[in-house]
């Protein structure tokens, strides 16, 4: 801590460098699929939380989606009061051990973070990280006083973090609340797709746990729609249903070759590896190819998780194809930077022609076309052109194709009356999550869009409140629909 | 959340008809559709037809083949033991309407989900053709069912040890020959055998349809690995599946796709039926 005296006015604080986590080594975690960073030390997380200035008006805050007191838990952090600080933070979000491993902050609160205007910011993320796996490996999780029982049942469809929030929320209401799990782990997102590296299953199931705690009922291996409609959950005495099923439908390129054997959509290169534990095979049962030669197309989350699961997964060689360049890339900061730093190679401006097969049908090498950015588009980000002539061929034995996906379908193809987005999504109000159908409310990529984590949570937290309040404002009778039809336009 | 196997049986050499405790999915199945099951911890997870159902027992039929680890597995669940995980029933029924004159045609295994679809055929008010093809008369399944909801039931097999000695291709091409006026084909079985019947029917244009084996995960629409192209587009057979017309499939990108893990799934196999053997001598 040197400081300098020819800056008097500034606090002293400020000269505190932004500290860094632990991490394990590149060329040693390349070779397991262990957490990646092993958190702050205790004596960490307080000098980096005593980098906090404790603004009067804390821009931090506008920039958190579900309003973290963040000055305050920062602040309690600092004295020490590492489960004062987690239960401050639980306050508003009830994951936090989950957000502060996936948020990106750097477009969120730590954006805003005055600190970083001459300075990196606080390490907020992290932070938010410490004091929940403190609180967690405490043991000293205190389950929150609930209200009496209301005698009113919610089906919450889909165990993403849109649908573990309403949970949380409602059952602590004093509502009845069952989740409807297609799969047979709960966790949606947080357990088929983001790897263990990235986030730990047992992160995911301790909250699940608490969940179970508190009374909330799971049934897994239930596709609603299949197994069950959501007019018959209505008939069968929910007075309320959450739909957070998420955008789990694949999308691929339409090029040449996509269903030569190897080439796998995100989701199911993501889902054999992390929930049906393909990389321990032949101990776990499902099979996955261990490329040498691993192409991933996209640049978001989704495309750091795979190329970095091919990594681990034993490839000598695991490539970014991504057709805009760097700075477009939607995929956290730490992330991009963790794949680098393990070798993933970015090959930027690209565009994939054409996937290219051996005589039995297996990947073999792909076309790719250089690109330049021309024009901003809706997007506002600079449209990538072809450059013509530009073709060239790479050698892979593995393609994952992780540019997007669409809103499962299987829910709103059976709730006929249901309103939708002309994309698929389910139209639903800002506010409340109320859709065009009476107690139906829907939340999280399902309304949005692949979105994130931190904004299907929002949205969950929204909707349960709009429920309870849908329940609570009638008295022992079935639910009336209440107001007139908000529905989002397209 | 365990499912109960309740009764078990070999029909033939490495087949076997397994009857499971799943009340609300024997409530909601209809022909066509199937489960997907993960049978321990480790296991993978795999889509079975629904051969059968029964509302009043709430359980489900199950008629598999012993291929590779996983049926091993699931042959080697006693009962009174559990299916860890279970669910259905998913998948697109099948269209059922009086079509007029239905032909099933079925090869092997295909005869397990074909039952309840020739069923509900006949339900309906067609005059129902059925055409079962084995290798060897041992190797025929479920023949008494079909002969109860069958108009006319043909069997052939490969070596003549049975009914007609042939293909039932063979026999399908000779009632489409006679002049018998078929209205709508189904055909399940191995997919070479699909294929074949697919062909077979072209030049007749009737409508044939197949149900596709396609190796799943979820069977929810989320991974897309049991993707195929029909007519040029691209498919998912647990949900937009698993039948479609014969005439627009591409066996071929299918057959390919079916034996992505060929190599490994031989050396899970080989793995088991080691551990099988040691485990042998200590309980004999
Ligand atoms: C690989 C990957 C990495 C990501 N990384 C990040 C990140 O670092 N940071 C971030 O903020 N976001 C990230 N995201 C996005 C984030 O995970 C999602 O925005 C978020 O999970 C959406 O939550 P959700 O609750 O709406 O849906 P999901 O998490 O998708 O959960 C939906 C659940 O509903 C179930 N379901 C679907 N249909 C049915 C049905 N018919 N019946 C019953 N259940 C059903 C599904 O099985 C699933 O479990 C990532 C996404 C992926 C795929
Ligand atoms: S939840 Fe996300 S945005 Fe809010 S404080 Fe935590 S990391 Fe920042
Ligand atoms: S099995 Fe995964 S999409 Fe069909």
């Amino acid at each position: 801590m040197n400081e300098k005296p020819e800056q008097p006015k500034k606090p002293k604080k400020e000269k505190i460098p932004r500290q860094k986590m632990a991490e394990q080594d590149p060329r040693a975690r390349i070779q397991n699929f262990d957490e990646v960073p092993y958190g702050f030390t205790e004596d960490q997380a307080k000098l980096e939380a005593s980098r906090c200035l404790q603004c009067k008006k804390s821009k931090c805050r506008d920039g958190c989606p579900v309003d973290i007191d963040i000055p305050a838990f920062l602040k309690l952090i600092q004295e020490g009061e590492f489960i004062g600080a987690a239960r401050k933070i639980k306050e508003q979000n009830a994951l936090p051990a989950i957000c502060g491993r996936v948020c990106p902050q750097e477009e969120q609160c730590e954006k805003l973070c005055l600190v970083g205007k001459k300075d990196q910011p606080v390490s907020i993320g992290y932070l938010e990280r410490f004091a929940a796996d403190f609180e967690r490996n405490s043991g000293k999780i205190f389950l929150p006083a609930k209200r009496p029982p209301t005698g009113k049942r919610v089906a919450v469809v889909g165990s993403g973090p849109a649908g573990l929030t309403v949970a949380g929320e409602l059952i602590k209401l004093g509502h009845q609340v069952t989740i409807f799990e297609a799969l047979h782990k709960t966790g949606g997102v947080l357990v088929y797709g983001i790897p263990e590296f990235r986030l730990p299953k047992a992160v995911v199931q301790a909250e699940v746990d608490y969940l179970k705690a508190q009374g909330v009922e799971i049934q897994t291996s239930a596709v609603v729609g299949q197994s069950v409609t959501v007019d018959e959950l209505l008939r069968d005495g929910f007075d309320a249903v959450f739909i957070g099923t998420g955008a789990g439908l694949p999308m691929f390129m339409n090029v040449p070759g996509e269903n030569l054997n190897g080439v796998y959509s995100a989701n199911e290169y993501l889902t054999r590896s992390n929930l049906m534990k393909a990389y321990l095979f032949p101990q776990y049962d499902t099979p996955i190819i261990k490329g040498k030669r691993v192409a991933v197309i996209g640049g978001g989350n989704v495309a750091m998780d795979s190329a970095r699961t091919a990594l681990r997964l034993g490839a000598d060689k695991s490539m970014i194809i991504y057709r805009r360049s760097r700075v477009e890339m939607p995929a956290r900061v730490d992330e991009v930077e963790h794949a680098e730093e393990e070798g993933v190679e970015f090959h930027l401006l690209t565009l994939p022609l054409e996937i290219k097969g051996d005589e039995r049908g297996y990947v073999k090498s792909m076309i790719c076309q250089k690109m330049e950015l021309g024009e901003p588009d809706q997007s506002g980000r600079r449209r990538p052109v072809p450059i013509k002539g530009s073709e060239y061929e790479i050698a892979v034995d593995t393609v994952v194709v992780a540019i997007g996906n669409n809103p499962n379908p299987l829910v709103p193809k059976t709730t006929p009356d249901i309103q939708l987005h002309k994309w698929g999504g389910i139209v639903a109000d800002e506010e409340t999550g109320k859709t065009s159908k009476d107690a139906v409310y829907a939340g999280g990529d399902i309304v949005t869009g692949a979105a994130t984590v931190i904004l299907a949570m929002g949205a969950g937290k929204k909707a349960a409140r709009a429920i309870h309040k849908q329940l609570t404002g009638e008295d022992l009778t079935p639910p009336q629909p209440s107001g007139g039809k908000d529905n989002a336009e397209e | 959340m365990g499912r109960k196997v309740v009764h078990k049986e070999q029909l033939a050499p490495n087949v076997i008809r397994m009857l499971v405790e799943a009340p609300e999915i024997a409530k909601k199945h209809r022909a066509g559709q199937f489960i997907v099951l993960r049978i321990n911890e480790t296991g993978e997870r795999i889509p079975l037809t629904v051969a059968d159902a029964d509302v009043v027992k709430g359980t489900i039929t199950l008629i598999f083949q012993v291929v590779g680890k996983t049926t091993m597995l699931l042959r080697d669940v006693p009962v009174g033991g559990e299916i860890l995980d279970l669910v259905g029933p998913l998948g697109t029924p099948t269209h059922v309407e009086n079509f007029g004159t239905a032909a099933c045609v079925c090869g092997g295994i295909g005869t397990a989900p074909l039952y309840p679809i020739a069923k509900a055929l006949k339900q309906a008010g067609n005059k129902v053709i059925s055409i079962v093809g084995a290798q060897k008369a041992s190797l025929l399944i479920l023949e008494e069912e079909m002969q109860a909801v069958s108009s006319v039931l043909h069997i052939s097999t490969d070596d003549g040890s049975k009914g007609f000695h042939g293909l039932v291709t063979d026999v399908l091409k000779k009632i489409l020959d006679s002049g018998e006026k078929v209205d709508y084909i189904i055909a399940i079985g191995p997919l070479p055998m699909m294929k074949a019947v697919a062909n077979t029917t072209r030049p007749y244009g009737v409508r044939t349809m197949v149900s596709l084996n396609s190796i799943m995960i979820d069977g929810t629409g989320m991974c897309g690995g049991c993707r195929v192209m029909v007519d040029g587009q691209r498919k998912f057979t647990c949900v937009d599946g698993p039948e479609f017309d014969g005439h627009q499939v591409d066996f071929d990108n299918l057959g390919a796709r079916l034996k992505t893990y060929r190599e490994m799934e031989e050396r899970s196999r080989k793995e088991y039926e080691e551990h099988l053997c040691r485990l042998q001598p200590a309980a004999s």
